[in-house]
């Protein structure tokens, strides 16, 4: 997935593909998701998910931010912020070690992007979460742990 | 979002700093970490959803009669949405009865639409006829955000109503000898980590009532108020109240009426 | 088809923030229903957003973005009155397009 498969002429083409295939009865969903990393979104630890994104590893970066609260009051709803002063930023990563499937979300950032991305993510329990960017070819990364108190039922 | 988020951080690690003492730091941290937490969670609410479902419900012909709710008189003349939520319940000459806005609402789609109300009493919450009557509600309390409530209880039918409430929210029963006071009734309960309002002040009666309906991140549900009270019965196991019964309205109408002068907050979102 | 989703675009020294909100359960596919079933996983897979019909940002998801997901990211350039359009696409293969103005 590179910048260039985002063009507008893409997506029209991709949906009338989509259309005729499907109007042909011919299609099995998963197939139609080209761009769907499968393979880093099955990753069950941060670096077969570096991989999955072509990467090989990720140095801590003091230039890459998570701005979270330390303490999640529900896991269902955890408000993180993804933060890359890199240039050249190209994508950001925000993964859970803690979840089933440690890869919550990938952005990727063209050229009209600020690389600074707000988003709510589930959390199975207390974890550490890692925000992973791709700049200049490289990948870097944060860290931050966050607490989940589940909070029990009702309310 | 991102500055409010930021600065909530920021306070929290600035409290972080000033308590010395390791027990204090680590309780404070806690409450700290749950406040940025909850703090992060206004901006972007997803009852903004729901406000948009209720405002196209409200708009769209419906019902034998093929008719809106347009016409519906929330209390400040039909048709007139904003503002109306902050002074509910209210009086209505007439249905002769005090009313808040979900036992309005059924009043509006039996008389504007033709619709047999019942359907929607009996439904059970969270099934697509109580979502609609949440998600016209949410709209409806949204466009008197930032009003004062101002609930008059003018009317003897309203006074009564009002004792009815006080009534029933010190009323002790069930196998748990509970009432609403049990748990609301106090500075300073706390239920896990949620912090129980004293209705009984208007600060606590304002926590209670002006946030409702809200968001519940932890079901990913709208609740109205009639659904808190429901909750509140099964959690007092107490038997479930029917839907926008008097006794309910009549809690609604406590609650409202010790909140008079604080700032109405709806939609809120809550754990 | 989905429900609309709610987008906020606002423009402010030369960065255009957009804000949206999606209707969408977001079923992670890990859960069970009362009949003891596992739910299948249904969830938002892919999401675009073009700055007056010029592409600006993509991201690709997992189940575990919260229910009714929100998103919030900033583009450069932009005024009021461009035009923000949002697309996603699930998992089942449903999608949804939604457009706001920038204020």
């Amino acid at each position: 997935m590179t910048d260039k498969t985002v063009g507008r002429r893409w997506v029209v083409k991709r949906g009338a593909v989509l259309a005729a295939l499907a109007a042909a009865g011919m299609v099995v969903p998963k197939e139609l998701f080209a761009s769907w990393n499968k393979a880093a979104f099955e990753g069950k630890t941060a670096d077969e998910v570096v991989k999955a994104l072509g990467g090989s590893s990720a140095a801590a970066s003091g230039e890459v931010q998570i701005i979270a609260s330390d303490i999640a009051e529900n896991g269902a709803v955890v408000p993180i912020q993804a933060v890359s002063r890199l240039a050249n930023t190209q994508q950001i990563a925000i993964l859970v070690l803690a979840n089933p499937n440690v890869l919550a979300a990938v952005f990727d950032v063209g050229p009209d992007i600020v690389p600074d991305f707000t988003t709510r993510i589930k959390m199975s329990q207390t974890s550490n979460v890692i925000v992973l960017v791709k700049a200049d070819g490289k990948f870097v990364s944060a860290t931050k742990e966050i607490k989940v108190t589940l909070g029990g039922c009702g309310g | 979002m991102n500055a409010r988020l930021a600065a909530a951080l920021v306070a929290a690690l600035a409290a972080v700093a000033v308590f010395g003492g390791a027990r204090a730091q680590d309780k404070d941290d806690t409450a700290k970490g749950i406040e940025a937490y909850r703090e992060a969670l206004k901006d972007g609410n997803p009852a903004e959803l729901f406000e948009m479902a209720g405002e196209e419900l409200w708009n769209k012909p419906a019902g034998p009669k093929n008719a809106s709710l347009q016409g519906c008189d929330l209390g400040l003349g039909p048709g007139k949405v904003e503002g109306a939520f902050a002074q509910l319940p209210r009086y209505f000459a007439d249905t002769d009865k005090v009313q808040d806005v979900e036992s309005r609402l059924l009043t509006c789609m039996s008389a504007l639409q033709g619709i047999d109300t019942q359907e929607y009493v009996d439904a059970r919450f969270g099934t697509p006829k109580k979502n609609d009557l949440i998600a016209l509600a949410t709209y409806i309390s949204g466009a008197s955000k930032d009003k004062p409530v101002a609930v008059t209880l003018a009317h003897p039918k309203a006074r009564q109503m009002y004792e009815l409430g006080k009534r029933m929210f010190f009323f002790q029963a069930g196998p748990h000898d509970f009432s609403c006071a049990t748990c609301h009734g106090e500075e300073g309960r706390r239920i896990r980590m949620q912090d129980l309002p004293n209705i009984m002040t208007k600060e606590g009666a304002a926590a209670g009532w002006t946030s409702w309906p809200a968001y519940r991140v932890s079901s990913g549900q709208m609740w109205s108020m009639q659904w808190r009270l429901n909750d509140c019965f099964r959690q007092q196991r107490f038997p479930e109240p029917i839907y926008a019964s008097d006794m309910t309205v009549a809690l609604s109408m406590y609650m409202a009426a010790n909140a008079n002068g604080s700032t109405v907050a709806t939609p809120g979102i809550k754990r | 088809m989905g429900s609309p989703m709610r987008i906020r675009a606002a423009s402010k020294d030369g960065v255009t923030e957009v804000r949206i909100l999606m209707n969408h359960e977001m079923e992670t596919g890990q859960r069970r229903d009362g009949a003891g079933n596992v739910v299948p996983a249904w969830f938002i897979q892919e999401v675009k957003a073009s700055l007056n019909g010029k592409n600006v940002m993509q991201a690709q998801w997992g189940p575990s973005i919260a229910k009714n997901p929100y998103l919030a990211f900033k583009v450069k350039g932009g005024k009021a009155g461009d035009k923000v359009s949002v697309t996603w696409v699930d998992n089942k293969g449903d999608s949804r397009t939604d457009e706001a103005n920038v204020t």
